[in-house]
Protein backbone atom coordinates (compact mmCIF):
# COMPACT_ATOMS: atom_id res chain seq x y z
CA UNK A 1 0.00 0.00 0.00
CA UNK A 2 1.82 3.13 -1.14
CA UNK A 3 1.05 6.46 0.48
CA UNK A 4 -0.10 8.01 -2.73
CA UNK A 5 -2.62 5.31 -3.48
CA UNK A 6 -4.00 5.21 0.03
CA UNK A 7 -4.46 8.97 -0.13
CA UNK A 8 -6.87 8.64 -3.02
CA UNK A 9 -9.24 6.33 -1.19
CA UNK A 10 -12.32 7.26 0.75
CA UNK A 11 -12.35 6.55 4.44
CA UNK A 12 -14.86 3.79 3.84
CA UNK A 13 -12.53 2.03 1.42
CA UNK A 14 -9.65 2.49 3.82
CA UNK A 15 -11.60 0.80 6.54
CA UNK A 16 -12.50 -2.08 4.26
CA UNK A 17 -8.82 -2.60 3.42
CA UNK A 18 -7.94 -2.46 7.10
CA UNK A 19 -10.55 -5.07 8.02
CA UNK A 20 -9.27 -7.32 5.26
CA UNK A 21 -5.68 -6.91 6.40
CA UNK A 22 -6.57 -7.68 10.01
CA UNK A 23 -8.40 -10.83 8.86
CA UNK A 24 -5.46 -11.95 6.74
CA UNK A 25 -3.03 -11.32 9.57
CA UNK A 26 -4.85 -13.89 11.65
CA UNK A 27 -4.79 -16.67 9.11
CA UNK A 28 -1.43 -15.93 7.49
CA UNK A 29 0.84 -17.89 9.86
CA UNK A 30 -1.12 -21.09 9.42
CA UNK A 31 -1.97 -20.44 5.79
CA UNK A 32 1.66 -19.99 4.74
CA UNK A 33 2.77 -23.16 6.50
CA UNK A 34 -0.22 -25.13 5.33
CA UNK A 35 0.01 -24.06 1.68
CA UNK A 36 3.73 -24.67 1.56
CA UNK A 37 4.00 -27.95 3.44
CA UNK A 38 0.61 -29.55 2.81
CA UNK A 39 -1.33 -28.01 -0.05
CA UNK A 40 1.60 -27.69 -2.43
CA UNK A 41 2.80 -31.27 -1.84
CA UNK A 42 -0.76 -32.56 -2.34
CA UNK A 43 -0.91 -30.88 -5.76
CA UNK A 44 2.61 -31.93 -6.59
CA UNK A 45 1.89 -35.59 -5.85
CA UNK A 46 -0.25 -35.69 -9.00
CA UNK A 47 2.58 -34.18 -11.02
CA UNK A 48 5.13 -36.64 -9.69
CA UNK A 49 2.92 -39.59 -10.56
CA UNK A 50 3.34 -38.90 -14.29
CA UNK A 51 7.07 -38.22 -14.10
CA UNK A 52 10.19 -40.30 -14.06
CA UNK A 53 12.56 -39.08 -11.38
CA UNK A 54 15.02 -40.41 -8.83
CA UNK A 55 15.17 -37.31 -6.60
CA UNK A 56 18.65 -36.51 -7.92
CA UNK A 57 19.87 -33.38 -9.73
CA UNK A 58 18.78 -34.95 -13.02
CA UNK A 59 15.66 -33.33 -14.42
CA UNK A 60 12.28 -35.02 -14.27
CA UNK A 61 11.00 -36.64 -17.37
CA UNK A 62 7.33 -36.70 -18.34
CA UNK A 63 6.23 -40.27 -18.96
CA UNK A 64 2.45 -39.96 -18.94
CA UNK A 65 0.62 -42.90 -17.46
CA UNK A 66 3.63 -45.21 -17.78
CA UNK A 67 4.11 -45.25 -14.00
CA UNK A 68 0.59 -46.53 -13.52
CA UNK A 69 1.07 -49.17 -16.20
CA UNK A 70 4.32 -50.00 -14.44
CA UNK A 71 2.84 -50.62 -11.01
CA UNK A 72 -0.27 -52.40 -12.23
CA UNK A 73 2.06 -54.69 -14.16
CA UNK A 74 4.09 -55.24 -10.99
CA UNK A 75 3.11 -58.44 -9.21
CA UNK A 76 4.33 -57.03 -5.89
CA UNK A 77 2.05 -54.00 -6.21
CA UNK A 78 -0.98 -56.10 -7.04
CA UNK A 79 -0.33 -58.43 -4.13
CA UNK A 80 0.25 -55.44 -1.81
CA UNK A 81 -3.12 -54.12 -2.83
CA UNK A 82 -4.76 -57.48 -2.21
CA UNK A 83 -3.05 -57.79 1.19
CA UNK A 84 -4.34 -54.37 2.18
CA UNK A 85 -7.88 -55.44 1.33
CA UNK A 86 -7.43 -58.72 3.22
CA UNK A 87 -6.17 -56.79 6.21
CA UNK A 88 -9.15 -54.44 6.04
CA UNK A 89 -11.59 -57.35 5.78
CA UNK A 90 -10.08 -59.08 8.79
CA UNK A 91 -9.85 -55.93 10.89
CA UNK A 92 -12.80 -53.64 10.24
CA UNK A 93 -15.77 -55.77 11.27
CA UNK A 94 -14.29 -57.29 14.46
CA UNK A 95 -13.06 -53.88 15.62
CA UNK A 96 -16.47 -52.38 14.99
CA UNK A 97 -18.38 -55.13 16.76
CA UNK A 98 -16.04 -55.18 19.76
CA UNK A 99 -16.08 -51.39 20.04
CA UNK A 100 -19.87 -51.41 20.04
CA UNK A 101 -19.99 -54.23 22.57
CA UNK A 102 -17.56 -52.47 24.91
CA UNK A 103 -19.46 -49.22 24.61
CA UNK A 104 -22.78 -50.87 25.42
CA UNK A 105 -21.21 -52.62 28.42
CA UNK A 106 -19.67 -49.41 29.70
CA UNK A 107 -22.85 -47.45 29.19
CA UNK A 108 -24.33 -49.30 32.18
CA UNK A 109 -24.29 -47.44 35.43
CA UNK A 110 -21.60 -49.43 37.16
CA UNK A 111 -19.02 -48.46 39.71
CA UNK A 112 -15.52 -48.19 38.30
CA UNK A 113 -16.59 -47.62 34.71
CA UNK A 114 -13.85 -45.00 34.35
CA UNK A 115 -11.18 -47.57 35.17
CA UNK A 116 -12.43 -49.99 32.54
CA UNK A 117 -12.68 -47.20 30.01
CA UNK A 118 -9.09 -46.22 30.70
CA UNK A 119 -7.91 -49.80 30.32
CA UNK A 120 -9.70 -50.27 27.00
CA UNK A 121 -8.50 -46.96 25.63
CA UNK A 122 -4.93 -47.38 26.78
CA UNK A 123 -3.60 -49.49 23.86
CA UNK A 124 -4.66 -46.72 21.51
CA UNK A 125 -2.25 -44.20 22.96
CA UNK A 126 0.65 -46.65 23.32
CA UNK A 127 3.26 -46.27 20.58
CA UNK A 128 3.25 -48.76 17.75
CA UNK A 129 6.95 -49.48 18.15
CA UNK A 130 6.51 -50.61 21.76
CA UNK A 131 3.26 -52.42 21.06
CA UNK A 132 4.70 -54.14 17.99
CA UNK A 133 7.75 -55.28 19.93
CA UNK A 134 5.74 -56.81 22.73
CA UNK A 135 3.22 -58.55 20.47
CA UNK A 136 6.02 -59.92 18.34
CA UNK A 137 7.32 -61.62 21.47
CA UNK A 138 3.86 -62.77 22.52
CA UNK A 139 3.44 -64.31 19.06
CA UNK A 140 6.89 -65.95 19.15
CA UNK A 141 6.09 -69.34 17.55
CA UNK A 142 8.12 -71.72 19.73
CA UNK A 143 8.22 -70.22 23.21
CA UNK A 144 5.84 -67.27 23.02
CA UNK A 145 3.09 -67.08 25.64
CA UNK A 146 0.30 -67.26 23.06
CA UNK A 147 1.48 -70.53 21.56
CA UNK A 148 2.30 -71.91 25.00
CA UNK A 149 -1.28 -71.20 25.92
CA UNK A 150 -2.62 -72.76 22.72
CA UNK A 151 -0.52 -75.88 23.33
CA UNK A 152 -1.77 -75.93 26.90
CA UNK A 153 -5.40 -76.04 25.78
CA UNK A 154 -4.60 -78.90 23.44
CA UNK A 155 -3.71 -77.37 20.09
CA UNK A 156 -0.60 -79.29 19.13
CA UNK A 157 0.33 -77.37 16.04
CA UNK A 158 -0.49 -73.76 16.79
CA UNK A 159 -0.04 -71.27 13.95
CA UNK A 160 3.47 -69.91 13.51
CA UNK A 161 2.07 -66.36 13.39
CA UNK A 162 4.52 -63.71 12.24
CA UNK A 163 6.92 -66.17 10.63
CA UNK A 164 4.22 -67.94 8.62
CA UNK A 165 3.05 -66.56 5.30
CA UNK A 166 -0.52 -67.64 6.07
CA UNK A 167 -0.80 -66.30 9.60
CA UNK A 168 1.35 -63.18 9.68
CA UNK A 169 -1.45 -60.93 8.45
CA UNK A 170 -3.85 -62.47 10.95
CA UNK A 171 -1.42 -61.63 13.74
CA UNK A 172 -1.18 -58.03 12.54
CA UNK A 173 -4.97 -57.84 12.39
CA UNK A 174 -5.31 -59.09 15.95
CA UNK A 175 -2.91 -56.43 17.21
CA UNK A 176 -4.73 -53.80 15.22
CA UNK A 177 -8.12 -54.81 16.63
CA UNK A 178 -6.70 -54.80 20.14
CA UNK A 179 -5.10 -51.40 19.67
CA UNK A 180 -7.94 -49.51 18.01
CA UNK A 181 -11.17 -50.85 19.45
CA UNK A 182 -10.86 -48.61 22.51
CA UNK A 183 -10.81 -45.53 20.33
CA UNK A 184 -13.99 -46.46 18.50
CA UNK A 185 -15.53 -47.51 21.79
CA UNK A 186 -15.25 -43.87 22.88
CA UNK A 187 -16.88 -42.74 19.65
CA UNK A 188 -19.75 -45.15 20.31
CA UNK A 189 -20.00 -44.09 23.95
CA UNK A 190 -20.43 -40.47 22.90
CA UNK A 191 -23.21 -41.51 20.53
CA UNK A 192 -24.89 -43.65 23.17
CA UNK A 193 -25.12 -40.63 25.47
CA UNK A 194 -27.21 -39.00 22.77
CA UNK A 195 -29.94 -41.63 22.74
CA UNK A 196 -32.86 -40.41 24.76
CA UNK A 197 -33.61 -42.37 27.93
CA UNK A 198 -37.32 -42.08 27.20
CA UNK A 199 -37.03 -44.61 24.41
CA UNK A 200 -35.75 -47.20 26.85
CA UNK A 201 -38.36 -46.32 29.44
CA UNK A 202 -41.11 -46.73 26.87
CA UNK A 203 -39.64 -50.07 25.83
CA UNK A 204 -39.47 -51.19 29.46
CA UNK A 205 -43.16 -50.36 29.87
CA UNK A 206 -43.86 -52.53 26.85
CA UNK A 207 -41.98 -55.33 28.57
CA UNK A 208 -38.86 -55.39 26.40
CA UNK A 209 -35.82 -57.17 27.83
CA UNK A 210 -32.23 -55.95 27.60
CA UNK A 211 -31.49 -57.89 24.45
CA UNK A 212 -34.58 -56.55 22.70
CA UNK A 213 -33.67 -53.01 23.73
CA UNK A 214 -30.21 -53.47 22.26
CA UNK A 215 -31.56 -55.05 19.10
CA UNK A 216 -34.48 -52.68 18.45
CA UNK A 217 -33.38 -49.38 19.99
CA UNK A 218 -29.64 -49.11 20.53
CA UNK A 219 -28.34 -50.64 17.31
CA UNK A 220 -30.80 -48.88 14.96
CA UNK A 221 -30.25 -45.55 16.73
CA UNK A 222 -26.51 -45.99 16.31
CA UNK A 223 -26.66 -46.63 12.56
CA UNK A 224 -25.15 -43.26 11.57
CA UNK A 225 -22.31 -43.77 14.04
CA UNK A 226 -21.72 -47.31 12.82
CA UNK A 227 -21.55 -46.03 9.29
CA UNK A 228 -19.07 -43.36 10.34
CA UNK A 229 -16.92 -45.88 12.23
CA UNK A 230 -17.02 -48.23 9.27
CA UNK A 231 -15.74 -45.50 6.95
CA UNK A 232 -13.03 -44.32 9.36
CA UNK A 233 -11.81 -47.85 10.00
CA UNK A 234 -11.67 -48.72 6.33
CA UNK A 235 -9.67 -45.62 5.52
CA UNK A 236 -7.39 -46.31 8.45
CA UNK A 237 -6.80 -49.85 7.23
CA UNK A 238 -5.80 -48.65 3.79
CA UNK A 239 -3.22 -46.37 5.38
CA UNK A 240 -1.62 -49.07 7.51
CA UNK A 241 2.16 -48.93 7.58
CA UNK A 242 3.82 -48.72 11.01
CA UNK A 243 2.28 -51.83 12.47
CA UNK A 244 3.32 -53.93 9.49
CA UNK A 245 6.75 -52.33 9.38
CA UNK A 246 7.55 -53.03 13.02
CA UNK A 247 5.96 -56.48 13.20
CA UNK A 248 6.96 -58.19 9.98
CA UNK A 249 8.58 -55.60 7.73
CA UNK A 250 6.21 -56.80 5.00
CA UNK A 251 7.41 -60.39 5.21
CA UNK A 252 7.74 -63.30 5.37
CA UNK A 253 8.24 -63.15 1.63
CA UNK A 254 6.00 -60.28 0.68
CA UNK A 255 3.04 -61.83 2.44
CA UNK A 256 2.16 -58.84 4.60
CA UNK A 257 3.32 -56.04 2.36
CA UNK A 258 0.57 -53.45 2.13
CA UNK A 259 -0.07 -50.52 -0.16
CA UNK A 260 1.77 -47.93 1.94
CA UNK A 261 4.65 -50.32 2.59
CA UNK A 262 4.97 -50.65 -1.16
CA UNK A 263 4.88 -46.89 -1.65
CA UNK A 264 7.44 -46.39 1.11
CA UNK A 265 9.86 -48.91 -0.32
CA UNK A 266 9.51 -47.67 -3.88
CA UNK A 267 10.08 -44.10 -2.76
CA UNK A 268 12.61 -44.23 0.03
CA UNK A 269 14.55 -47.41 -0.65
CA UNK A 270 14.70 -47.65 -4.42
CA UNK A 271 14.06 -43.93 -5.09
CA UNK A 272 11.67 -44.57 -7.94
CA UNK A 273 9.56 -41.55 -7.13
CA UNK A 274 7.34 -41.87 -10.21
CA UNK A 275 5.93 -45.35 -9.55
CA UNK A 276 5.83 -44.61 -5.82
CA UNK A 277 3.71 -41.52 -6.47
CA UNK A 278 1.48 -43.48 -8.80
CA UNK A 279 0.92 -45.87 -5.90
CA UNK A 280 0.13 -42.88 -3.68
CA UNK A 281 -2.46 -41.70 -6.21
CA UNK A 282 -4.06 -45.14 -6.13
CA UNK A 283 -4.29 -44.78 -2.34
CA UNK A 284 -5.78 -41.34 -2.81
CA UNK A 285 -8.36 -42.70 -5.25
CA UNK A 286 -9.40 -45.41 -2.80
CA UNK A 287 -9.76 -42.92 0.06
CA UNK A 288 -11.63 -40.51 -2.20
CA UNK A 289 -14.17 -43.16 -3.19
CA UNK A 290 -14.70 -44.12 0.46
CA UNK A 291 -15.08 -40.45 1.43
CA UNK A 292 -17.66 -39.89 -1.34
CA UNK A 293 -19.63 -42.86 -0.04
CA UNK A 294 -19.47 -41.22 3.37
CA UNK A 295 -20.84 -37.93 2.02
CA UNK A 296 -23.75 -39.71 0.39
CA UNK A 297 -24.45 -41.63 3.58
CA UNK A 298 -24.37 -38.49 5.68
CA UNK A 299 -26.74 -36.75 3.32
CA UNK A 300 -29.13 -39.66 3.53
CA UNK A 301 -29.16 -39.65 7.32
CA UNK A 302 -29.46 -35.94 7.72
CA UNK A 303 -32.53 -36.15 5.46
CA UNK A 304 -34.03 -39.04 7.40
CA UNK A 305 -33.49 -37.53 10.83
CA UNK B 1 -36.31 -59.07 40.38
CA UNK B 2 -33.65 -57.66 42.66
CA UNK B 3 -31.79 -60.95 42.66
CA UNK B 4 -31.83 -61.02 38.90
CA UNK B 5 -30.42 -57.50 38.74
CA UNK B 6 -27.62 -58.46 41.05
CA UNK B 7 -26.78 -61.49 38.92
CA UNK B 8 -26.65 -59.34 35.81
CA UNK B 9 -24.36 -56.93 37.57
CA UNK B 10 -21.98 -59.65 38.63
CA UNK B 11 -21.99 -61.07 35.13
CA UNK B 12 -21.17 -57.63 33.71
CA UNK B 13 -18.29 -57.18 36.13
CA UNK B 14 -16.84 -60.58 35.33
CA UNK B 15 -17.06 -59.84 31.62
CA UNK B 16 -15.50 -56.41 32.00
CA UNK B 17 -12.69 -57.67 34.19
CA UNK B 18 -11.93 -60.49 31.75
CA UNK B 19 -11.80 -57.98 28.89
CA UNK B 20 -9.61 -55.62 30.90
CA UNK B 21 -7.17 -58.42 31.62
CA UNK B 22 -7.05 -59.27 27.94
CA UNK B 23 -6.37 -55.63 27.08
CA UNK B 24 -3.66 -55.19 29.68
CA UNK B 25 -1.85 -58.53 29.53
CA UNK B 26 0.56 -57.33 26.82
CA UNK B 27 1.58 -54.41 29.02
CA UNK B 28 1.99 -56.66 32.02
CA UNK B 29 4.13 -58.99 29.95
CA UNK B 30 6.18 -56.04 28.75
CA UNK B 31 6.92 -54.93 32.32
CA UNK B 32 7.75 -58.35 33.76
CA UNK B 33 9.92 -59.25 30.77
CA UNK B 34 11.82 -56.02 31.21
CA UNK B 35 12.74 -57.19 34.71
CA UNK B 36 13.93 -60.64 33.67
CA UNK B 37 17.20 -61.91 32.38
CA UNK B 38 17.26 -62.34 28.61
CA UNK B 39 17.30 -66.11 28.76
CA UNK B 40 14.28 -66.20 31.07
CA UNK B 41 11.98 -64.12 28.87
CA UNK B 42 10.91 -67.13 26.85
CA UNK B 43 11.21 -69.78 29.52
CA UNK B 44 8.85 -72.79 29.31
CA UNK B 45 6.60 -72.79 31.27
CA UNK B 46 6.16 -69.05 31.42
CA UNK B 47 7.06 -67.22 34.58
CA UNK B 48 4.28 -64.81 35.39
CA UNK B 49 6.34 -63.36 38.20
CA UNK B 50 10.12 -63.09 37.83
CA UNK B 51 12.04 -64.91 40.56
CA UNK B 52 14.67 -62.19 40.70
CA UNK B 53 13.89 -58.63 39.71
CA UNK B 54 16.62 -57.33 37.43
CA UNK B 55 16.11 -53.64 37.97
CA UNK B 56 19.57 -53.03 36.58
CA UNK B 57 18.11 -53.61 33.09
CA UNK B 58 16.70 -50.13 33.38
CA UNK B 59 20.13 -48.74 34.18
CA UNK B 60 21.84 -50.68 31.43
CA UNK B 61 19.45 -49.61 28.72
CA UNK B 62 20.46 -45.97 29.14
CA UNK B 63 24.09 -46.99 28.61
CA UNK B 64 23.41 -49.39 25.76
CA UNK B 65 21.52 -46.92 23.61
CA UNK B 66 21.62 -43.11 23.76
CA UNK B 67 18.13 -43.10 25.20
CA UNK B 68 18.61 -39.75 26.90
CA UNK B 69 19.50 -38.10 23.59
CA UNK B 70 16.44 -39.71 22.01
CA UNK B 71 14.27 -38.42 24.81
CA UNK B 72 15.62 -34.91 24.48
CA UNK B 73 15.12 -34.95 20.71
CA UNK B 74 11.57 -36.22 20.99
CA UNK B 75 10.70 -33.75 23.73
CA UNK B 76 12.07 -30.90 21.63
CA UNK B 77 10.12 -31.96 18.53
CA UNK B 78 6.95 -32.57 20.50
CA UNK B 79 6.98 -29.30 22.41
CA UNK B 80 7.87 -27.06 19.48
CA UNK B 81 5.41 -28.73 17.11
CA UNK B 82 2.62 -28.55 19.68
CA UNK B 83 3.23 -24.85 20.35
CA UNK B 84 3.32 -23.88 16.67
CA UNK B 85 0.30 -26.02 15.94
CA UNK B 86 -1.65 -24.51 18.82
CA UNK B 87 -0.82 -20.86 18.15
CA UNK B 88 -1.32 -20.88 14.40
CA UNK B 89 -4.52 -22.92 14.68
CA UNK B 90 -6.06 -20.56 17.21
CA UNK B 91 -5.09 -17.53 15.14
CA UNK B 92 -6.49 -19.02 11.96
CA UNK B 93 -9.64 -20.23 13.69
CA UNK B 94 -10.30 -16.70 14.95
CA UNK B 95 -9.77 -15.35 11.45
CA UNK B 96 -12.15 -17.87 9.95
CA UNK B 97 -14.89 -17.44 12.53
CA UNK B 98 -14.83 -13.86 13.80
CA UNK B 99 -13.32 -11.79 10.98
CA UNK B 100 -14.79 -10.92 7.61
CA UNK B 101 -12.37 -10.53 4.75
CA UNK B 102 -12.18 -11.08 1.04
CA UNK B 103 -11.59 -14.67 -0.02
CA UNK B 104 -12.20 -16.11 3.43
CA UNK B 105 -14.50 -18.85 2.24
CA UNK B 106 -12.32 -19.72 -0.73
CA UNK B 107 -9.29 -20.10 1.52
CA UNK B 108 -11.27 -22.18 3.93
CA UNK B 109 -12.36 -24.40 1.07
CA UNK B 110 -8.69 -25.22 0.48
CA UNK B 111 -8.51 -26.58 4.00
CA UNK B 112 -11.75 -28.51 3.57
CA UNK B 113 -10.66 -30.20 0.36
CA UNK B 114 -7.32 -31.34 1.75
CA UNK B 115 -8.29 -32.46 5.25
CA UNK B 116 -9.29 -35.91 4.01
CA UNK B 117 -6.12 -36.47 2.00
CA UNK B 118 -3.96 -38.95 3.93
CA UNK B 119 -0.43 -37.88 4.67
CA UNK B 120 0.86 -41.00 2.93
CA UNK B 121 -0.45 -39.59 -0.36
CA UNK B 122 1.70 -36.47 -0.26
CA UNK B 123 4.62 -37.58 1.89
CA UNK B 124 6.88 -38.03 -1.15
CA UNK B 125 6.58 -34.52 -2.62
CA UNK B 126 6.69 -33.14 0.92
CA UNK B 127 9.98 -34.93 1.51
CA UNK B 128 11.33 -33.68 -1.83
CA UNK B 129 10.35 -30.11 -0.91
CA UNK B 130 11.91 -30.25 2.53
CA UNK B 131 15.07 -31.82 1.12
CA UNK B 132 15.28 -29.12 -1.54
CA UNK B 133 15.29 -26.39 1.08
CA UNK B 134 18.09 -28.27 2.80
CA UNK B 135 16.14 -29.53 5.80
CA UNK B 136 16.40 -33.27 5.25
CA UNK B 137 17.75 -34.98 8.37
CA UNK B 138 17.04 -31.95 10.55
CA UNK B 139 14.55 -31.50 13.34
CA UNK B 140 13.34 -28.29 11.73
CA UNK B 141 12.23 -30.24 8.67
CA UNK B 142 10.12 -32.59 10.79
CA UNK B 143 8.70 -29.70 12.79
CA UNK B 144 7.67 -27.78 9.68
CA UNK B 145 6.00 -30.76 8.08
CA UNK B 146 3.97 -31.62 11.20
CA UNK B 147 3.08 -28.20 12.56
CA UNK B 148 0.37 -27.16 10.15
CA UNK B 149 -2.72 -29.27 10.01
CA UNK B 150 -6.23 -28.70 8.83
CA UNK B 151 -7.38 -30.84 11.74
CA UNK B 152 -6.11 -28.29 14.28
CA UNK B 153 -7.82 -25.40 12.51
CA UNK B 154 -11.07 -27.38 12.26
CA UNK B 155 -11.07 -28.42 15.87
CA UNK B 156 -10.51 -24.92 17.23
CA UNK B 157 -12.81 -23.35 14.66
CA UNK B 158 -15.61 -25.68 15.70
CA UNK B 159 -15.21 -24.46 19.26
CA UNK B 160 -14.94 -20.76 18.35
CA UNK B 161 -18.16 -21.05 16.35
CA UNK B 162 -19.95 -21.79 19.60
CA UNK B 163 -18.69 -18.55 21.16
CA UNK B 164 -21.44 -15.98 20.56
CA UNK B 165 -20.54 -13.12 18.25
CA UNK B 166 -22.34 -10.73 20.63
CA UNK B 167 -19.50 -11.25 23.05
CA UNK B 168 -16.97 -9.99 20.50
CA UNK B 169 -19.33 -7.20 19.49
CA UNK B 170 -19.55 -6.02 23.10
CA UNK B 171 -15.77 -6.04 23.39
CA UNK B 172 -15.53 -4.07 20.15
CA UNK B 173 -17.84 -1.40 21.55
CA UNK B 174 -15.64 -1.27 24.64
CA UNK B 175 -12.87 -0.19 22.31
CA UNK B 176 -10.87 -3.37 21.92
CA UNK B 177 -9.40 -4.02 18.48
CA UNK B 178 -9.47 -7.49 16.90
CA UNK B 179 -6.18 -8.55 18.49
CA UNK B 180 -7.45 -7.41 21.86
CA UNK B 181 -10.67 -9.38 21.45
CA UNK B 182 -8.72 -12.46 20.48
CA UNK B 183 -6.32 -12.12 23.39
CA UNK B 184 -8.78 -11.14 26.10
CA UNK B 185 -12.05 -12.80 25.10
CA UNK B 186 -11.88 -15.64 22.59
CA UNK B 187 -8.48 -17.15 23.38
CA UNK B 188 -9.20 -17.66 27.11
CA UNK B 189 -12.61 -19.18 26.32
CA UNK B 190 -11.06 -21.65 23.91
CA UNK B 191 -8.97 -23.44 26.49
CA UNK B 192 -10.89 -26.75 26.45
CA UNK B 193 -10.44 -27.10 22.70
CA UNK B 194 -6.79 -26.17 23.07
CA UNK B 195 -6.29 -28.84 25.71
CA UNK B 196 -7.73 -31.42 23.33
CA UNK B 197 -5.53 -30.30 20.48
CA UNK B 198 -2.46 -30.21 22.73
CA UNK B 199 -2.98 -33.77 23.83
CA UNK B 200 -3.66 -35.01 20.33
CA UNK B 201 -0.60 -33.31 18.90
CA UNK B 202 1.55 -34.37 21.81
CA UNK B 203 0.72 -38.07 21.52
CA UNK B 204 0.87 -38.01 17.73
CA UNK B 205 4.29 -36.43 17.58
CA UNK B 206 5.64 -38.46 20.50
CA UNK B 207 4.47 -41.74 18.96
CA UNK B 208 5.18 -40.83 15.36
CA UNK B 209 7.32 -43.37 13.65
CA UNK B 210 7.06 -42.98 9.89
CA UNK B 211 7.98 -39.28 9.86
CA UNK B 212 11.26 -39.72 11.75
CA UNK B 213 11.91 -42.93 9.79
CA UNK B 214 11.86 -41.00 6.53
CA UNK B 215 13.56 -37.81 7.69
CA UNK B 216 16.10 -38.64 10.38
CA UNK B 217 19.25 -40.54 9.44
CA UNK B 218 21.85 -39.27 11.92
CA UNK B 219 21.99 -41.35 15.08
CA UNK B 220 22.15 -38.30 17.39
CA UNK B 221 19.01 -36.80 15.90
CA UNK B 222 16.72 -39.80 16.18
CA UNK B 223 13.56 -39.87 18.26
CA UNK B 224 12.66 -42.39 20.96
CA UNK B 225 10.47 -44.49 18.65
CA UNK B 226 13.00 -44.58 15.85
CA UNK B 227 15.88 -45.14 18.26
CA UNK B 228 14.20 -48.11 19.90
CA UNK B 229 13.28 -49.51 16.53
CA UNK B 230 16.91 -49.24 15.41
CA UNK B 231 17.98 -51.00 18.60
CA UNK B 232 15.45 -53.79 17.99
CA UNK B 233 16.66 -54.36 14.45
CA UNK B 234 20.28 -54.53 15.62
CA UNK B 235 19.88 -56.51 18.84
CA UNK B 236 16.71 -58.47 18.17
CA UNK B 237 17.56 -61.07 20.81
CA UNK B 238 18.06 -58.66 23.72
CA UNK B 239 14.46 -59.19 24.72
CA UNK B 240 14.65 -57.80 28.22
CA UNK B 241 16.39 -54.63 27.09
CA UNK B 242 13.92 -54.15 24.27
CA UNK B 243 11.07 -54.39 26.74
CA UNK B 244 12.80 -52.05 29.22
CA UNK B 245 13.27 -49.47 26.48
CA UNK B 246 9.64 -49.88 25.40
CA UNK B 247 8.45 -49.30 28.95
CA UNK B 248 10.55 -46.14 29.17
CA UNK B 249 9.13 -44.87 25.88
CA UNK B 250 5.58 -45.33 27.14
CA UNK B 251 5.99 -43.47 30.42
CA UNK B 252 5.60 -39.84 29.22
CA UNK B 253 2.47 -40.66 27.26
CA UNK B 254 1.03 -42.60 30.18
CA UNK B 255 1.57 -39.65 32.50
CA UNK B 256 -0.08 -37.23 30.09
CA UNK B 257 -2.89 -39.65 29.44
CA UNK B 258 -3.71 -40.35 33.08
CA UNK B 259 -3.57 -36.70 34.07
CA UNK B 260 -5.62 -35.37 31.15
CA UNK B 261 -7.96 -38.27 30.43
CA UNK B 262 -11.01 -36.09 30.27
CA UNK B 263 -9.66 -34.21 27.29
CA UNK B 264 -8.77 -37.40 25.46
CA UNK B 265 -12.32 -38.61 25.76
CA UNK B 266 -13.82 -35.26 24.80
CA UNK B 267 -11.41 -35.00 21.89
CA UNK B 268 -12.41 -38.34 20.43
CA UNK B 269 -16.05 -37.48 20.87
CA UNK B 270 -15.60 -34.08 19.19
CA UNK B 271 -13.56 -35.32 16.26
CA UNK B 272 -15.59 -38.48 15.99
CA UNK B 273 -19.07 -37.08 15.81
CA UNK B 274 -18.36 -34.06 13.71
CA UNK B 275 -16.13 -35.98 11.33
Amino acid sequence: MSEKKAGGLTSHQKRAIRTNLVGYSFIIPNLVGYSLFVFLPVCFSFVLSVMEWDASQAPMKFVGLANFADIFGDRVFRSSFVHTIQYALMTVIPTLILALLLAVLLNNKLKGVAIFRTAFYFPYIASIVAVGAVWNMLFQPDFGPINQFLKFIGIDNPPRWVVSTDWAMVAISIVSIWKYMGYYMIVYLAALQGISGELYEAASLDGANSWQKLRYITIPMLTPTTFFVLIMLTIQCFKVFDLVYVMTGGGPGNSTKTLVNYIYEKAFTSWELGPASAGAIVLFAVVLVITLIQFRGEKKWSRDM
Amino acid sequence: MEKKQKATKIFLYVLLIALTVFMLVPFYWMVISSLKENKDVFSVPMQWWPQVMHWENYQRIWEKIPLLTYFKNTAKLTIITTIIQLCTSCFAAYGFTKCRFKGRDTIFLMYVTTIAVPWQVYMIPQFVLISKIGLNDTHLGLILMQSFSAFGVFLIRQFYLSIPNELCEAARIDGLNEYGIFRKVVFPLGKPAMATLTIFTFTNVWNDFMGPLIYLKTQEKKTVQLGIRTFISQYGADYAYIMAASVCSLIPVVIIFLSCQRFFVEGVAASGIKG
